[in-house]
C-alpha cells in the first residue's frame, strides 16, 4: 500500500534537529474524530477536533471524566488511530501507519510519564530508563552511558542500581520522567504525573516539567487539577469530545 | 548490536524466570522428565537389540545351523513297554549337503556327549564335542594355545582333545594342561590345544526357542572338550544312546546333534536354506530337525528392536509432550500476569515482534535448560540400569540430537501461542490492567 510505504519512508527520514526550532508546529490534528462501536450506536468519544501545537509550548489538556481526555492523550500518544480526519506528528500522517510503525513513531518522538509511574519491577533504576533506546537500536555502552546520565539528571545518580520497590513515589517518578527523555522525543505526554504523589513530591515534578520546558522541550500534560493546569501556557478544555474552549496564559 | 539486543533478551528472560524461582523449577522438571525418559528408554531399546544382534552374529551369518529336535509324541509309535527311538542328522545328511549342494563351504557335522572328564584327583562334568578340524570355520572360538584337532588326528582317530579355557581353569589348577592326560569316561585323550570358551548356550536360545540339542543329562556342563568326530565315533559307538522315562525304558538314537553349513557369500544364504529344506524334507519323514538361519533372525531381531524403539520412544514422546503442555500454561499464566508490562514496553517502543522475541525466549530458556539437565540426568538413568539390572544400554549419539531436538521444537511450538497472545494485546488496554 502506499500509505504504509510512505509512512515508513518519512519514518527512516526523521531528523529531529530540524523540528527543534521553536515555534515549528509539531502536532497538526484536522477534524479528528474517535468513535468506537461497543454495540450497535456508534459511541462519539472525540468530534473534529481541530488542534496545532508548535515545538516548545507547554500546553495542559483539561476536562471532566468522559470529556475524552485519555482517549486524546492515547492518540497524541500513536497508542490509537483515529477514526476520522488527520493526525500528524513531526511531518509523519500517524493515520495511515501500521502497528510497527506506530512502534517505531512512540518510540521516537513520545515520552511517556504516567500516573502510576508504570515502571517494570524486576529491572533496575538504569535498566528502566534504557528500555526505549533498546528498541530504538542504541549500542549497549551507548545506552548505559546516557542512562546514567538522565538518572543524574534528575537527581536518582546514587540510586542507579535500586529496584522500584526501593523507591519512593517521587522518585519513581523521576526515573520515569528520565525513561521519556531517553530517545530526545518531540513531546513529553505526562498523564496525571502527580496523581498518586503527596503534594511535596507533585511540586518536585512539576518543577522538573517547568525546567524541561525552559531547556526547550515541548510537554503536553493530561490533568484534571487546576494548579497544575496553572504551570502551562496554553489549556485546553475538553468537554463531551469537543475543544470547548482555550486559555493562553502570560 | 544484534548481540546486544539478544543478550539482553536472554538476560531479561533469566531475570523473570528467577524471579519465579519455583514455579520455573517445577516446569523445568517436565521438560527433564521427557528428555531423560526418551534417552534411557532409547538407550535401553537400543542396548537390547546390540545384545540380540551380538548374539546372533556369533552364530555366524554366512552359517546355515541345521540341529537335530526329538519329535513330537503324535508322530512316533508309543507303546506301554520298552520303545526304542530312532531320530535325527545322520552322517549320511552331512555327506549329502557336501556332495549334493555345490555352493556350500564347508559342512561341520558334531555330536555332543555329556560326560565326566578327570584330571588327576580333579573332575568335571563337560560337553564332549566330536567334530572335524573345520570345525574353526564356523565357530567364533579363537585358539589360545597349541593346536586345533587336525585331519591326521581325524584319520588316525586319534585320542586328543582341545579343551577351552573353563575347563582349563576346573581341571588343571597350577599344571600346564598341553602334553596332559584327560580321562574321558574309560579312555584318556591328550590335551594339544587350548580355545577361548565358546558360549554356544546362549546364542539364540533364548530366541529361536529350540529344544537344547544334545539329549545330555542336562544341568551345569562346565566347558568344552573338542575331539575329532572319528575318534567319538570310534570310543562313543556310532549313536548316542539315552535311556529316559519312568515306567519303561526309552531308548533314544542319535547320530548326530548339529549339522553347520557354510556358504560363500551372504547373498547365497537363503537360495541354500531352501535346498537343504527340500533334501532334508526328503529324507526325515519324522520331523526331527530344525534349521536355523541367523542371518534371518538377525533381519528379525533388527526389525524388533526398530518396533522396540518406536513404541518406547513414543511413549516417553508423551511425556515431554505433557512437559511441554504444561510450559505452555505457564507461560500463558506469565503473559496474563505481566499484562502491564507488555503495555509499558509497547507504549515505550517495541513492536508486536520484540515481544513474541522476549517471551518465546523465556519458554526457550525453560525448554532448552530442561533439554540439557534432561540429557544429563537420561545418559545417567541407562549407566544405572546397566550397573544394577546388567541389562546392556547403550546410549547412542543420535537420541542425544533427537531429544535436545525435541525439547526446542516443543519450547518453540509451545512457546509460540502465549508470545503471540502477548504481542497481540491491545497496548491501551494493557496500560490499564491492574
Amino acid at each position: 500500500m502506499a500509505g504504509s510505504d510512505k509512512g515508513k519512508t518519512v519514518i527512516q527520514q526523521v531528523d529531529k534537529n530540524l523540528v527543534l526550532n521553536s515555534g515549528t508546529p509539531i502536532l497538526v490534528m484536522q477534524q479528528l474524530c474517535k468513535s468506537y462501536f461497543p454495540g450497535a450506536v456508534e459511541l462519539k468519544v472525540l468530534r473534529d477536533i481541530e488542534l496545532t501545537i508548535t515545538s516548545g509550548e507547554y500546553v495542559a489538556i483539561m476536562g471532566p471524566s468522559g470529556s475524552g481526555k485519555s482517549t486524546l492523550l492515547n492518540m497524541i500518544g500513536c497508542l490509537d488511530r483515529p477514526t476520522r480526519g488527520t493526525y500528524k506528528l513531526g511531518g509523519n500522517n500517524v493515520s495511515m501507519l501500521d502497528d510497527d510503525q506506530l512502534s517505531l513513531i512512540r518510540g521516537a518522538h513520545i515520552g511517556f510519564v504516567f500516573q502510576s509511574f508504570n515502571l517494570i519491577d524486576q529491572l533496575n533504576v538504569i535498566e528502566n530508563i534504557e528500555i526505549p533506546m533498546y528498541y530504538q537500536g542504541f549500542s549497549e555502552h551507548e545506552s548505559f552511558a546516557r542512562a546514567a546520565e538522565l538518572a543524574e539528571m534528575v537527581g536518582l545518580g546514587d540510586r542507579v542500581k535500586h529496584r522500584p520497590s526501593e523507591l519512593s513515589g517521587g522518585q519513581k517518578q523521576r526515573v520515569a520522567i528520565a525513561r521519556a527523555l531517553a530517545n530526545d522525543p518531540l513531546i513529553i505526554l505526562a498523564d496525571e504525573p502527580t496523581g498518586n504523589l503527596d503534594s511535596e513530591s507533585g511540586a518536585d515534578i512539576l518543577g522538573i516539567l517547568d525546567r524541561l520546558h525552559r531547556e526547550g522541550k515541548t510537554v503536553i500534560v493530561v490533568t484534571h487539577d487546576d494548579n497544575i493546569a496553572a504551570h502551562a501556557h496554553r489549556i485546553i478544555h475538553l468537554f463531551d469530545g469537543w475543544i470547548k474552549r482555550q486559555e493562553y496564559r502570560k | 548490536m544484534l548481540t546486544f539486543r539478544l543478550k539482553r533478551t536472554f538476560k531479561l528472560g533469566i531475570k523473570s524466570l528467577w524471579m519465579h524461582r519455583l514455579r520455573s523449577t517445577l516446569t523445568t522438571l517436565g521438560i527433564i522428565f521427557g528428555v531423560s525418559s526418551v534417552i534411557a528408554m532409547l538407550a535401553i531399546g537400543e542396548g537390547a537389540s546390540r545384545q540380540a544382534q551380538e548374539q546372533i552374529a556369533r552364530l555366524g551369518s554366512l552359517n546355515i545351523i541345521v540341529k537335530t529336535v526329538k519329535p513330537s509324541e503324535d508322530q512316533r509309535p508309543t507303546t506301554q513297554e520298552q520303545t526304542m527311538v530312532e531320530y535325527g542328522l545322520t552322517y549320511t545328511d552331512a555327506e549329502r549337503f557336501q556332495s549334493s549342494i555345490p555352493d556350500v563351504r564347508v559342512v561341520v557335522p558334531s555330536r555332543r556327549i555329556s560326560q565326566q572328564a578327570r584330571y588327576r584327583n580333579r573332575k568335571v562334568v563337560t560337553e564332549v564335542l566330536g567334530t572335524v578340524p573345520w570345525f574353526t570355520d564356523i565357530s567364533p572360538i579363537r585358539l589360545l594355545r597349541g593346536r586345533f584337532l587336525s585331519s591326521v588326528d581325524m584319520h588316525h582317530k586319534q585320542g586328543v582333545c582341545v579343551v577351552d579355557e573353563q575347563v582349563v581353569t576346573e581341571l588343571f589348577a597350577f599344571d600346564d594342561p598341553i602334553g596332559q592326560d584327560v580321562k574321558i569316561a574309560s579312555d584318556y585323550y591328550r590335551v594339544v590345544g587350548i580355545t577361548s570358551v565358546h558360549d554356544h548356550q546362549t546364542p539364540g536360545s533364548n530366541i529361536t526357542g529350540s529344544v537344547p540339542a544334545a539329549p545330555s543329562s542336562g544341568g551345569a556342563n562346565v566347558g568344552t572338550i573338542y575331539i575329532p568326530l572319528t575318534t567319538v565315533k570310534d570310543r562313543f559307538g556310532e549313536t548316542s544312546i539315552q535311556i529316559s522315562g519312568s515306567s519303561g525304558a526309552n531308548i533314544e538314537r542319535v547320530e548326530l546333534q548339529e549339522i553347520v553349513v557354510k556358504v560363500g557369500s551372504v547373498d547365497e544364504v537363503l537360495r541354500i536354506r531352501r535346498v537343504l529344506e527340500t533334501l532334508l524334507e526328503r529324507f526325515h519323514k519324522k520331523n526331527d530337525y530344525q534349521v536355523i538361519v541367523p542371518l534371518e533372525l538377525l533381519q528379525q531381531a533388527k526389525d524388533f528392536a526398530r518396533i522396540f524403539s518406536i513404541v518406547l520412544g513414543s511413549i516417553a514422546a508423551i511425556s515431554l509432550l505433557v512437559g511441554g503442555i504444561g510450559i505452555m500454561n505457564i507461560m500463558l499464566a506469565t503473559v496474563s500476569e505481566r499484562t502491564r508490562e507488555i503495555g509499558i514496553r509497547r507504549a515505550l517502543g517495541a513492536k508486536k515482534r520484540d515481544i513474541v522475541i522476549q517471551f518465546l525466549s523465556e519458554t526457550l530458556l525453560l525448554t532448552l535448560t530442561g533439554g540439557i539437565l534432561g540429557i544429563v540426568l537420561g545418559s545417567a538413568i541407562p549407566f544405572f540400569v546397566t550397573y544394577f539390572s546388567d541389562h546392556p544400554t547403550a546410549i547412542t549419539g543420535g537420541s542425544l540430537v533427537l531429544a535436545f531436538g525435541i525439547s526446542a521444537t516443543v519450547g518453540i511450538t509451545f512457546g509460540l501461542y502465549p508470545a503471540y497472545r502477548a504481542a497481540n494485546m491491545d497496548p491501551i488496554e494493557s496500560l490499564r490492567h491492574e
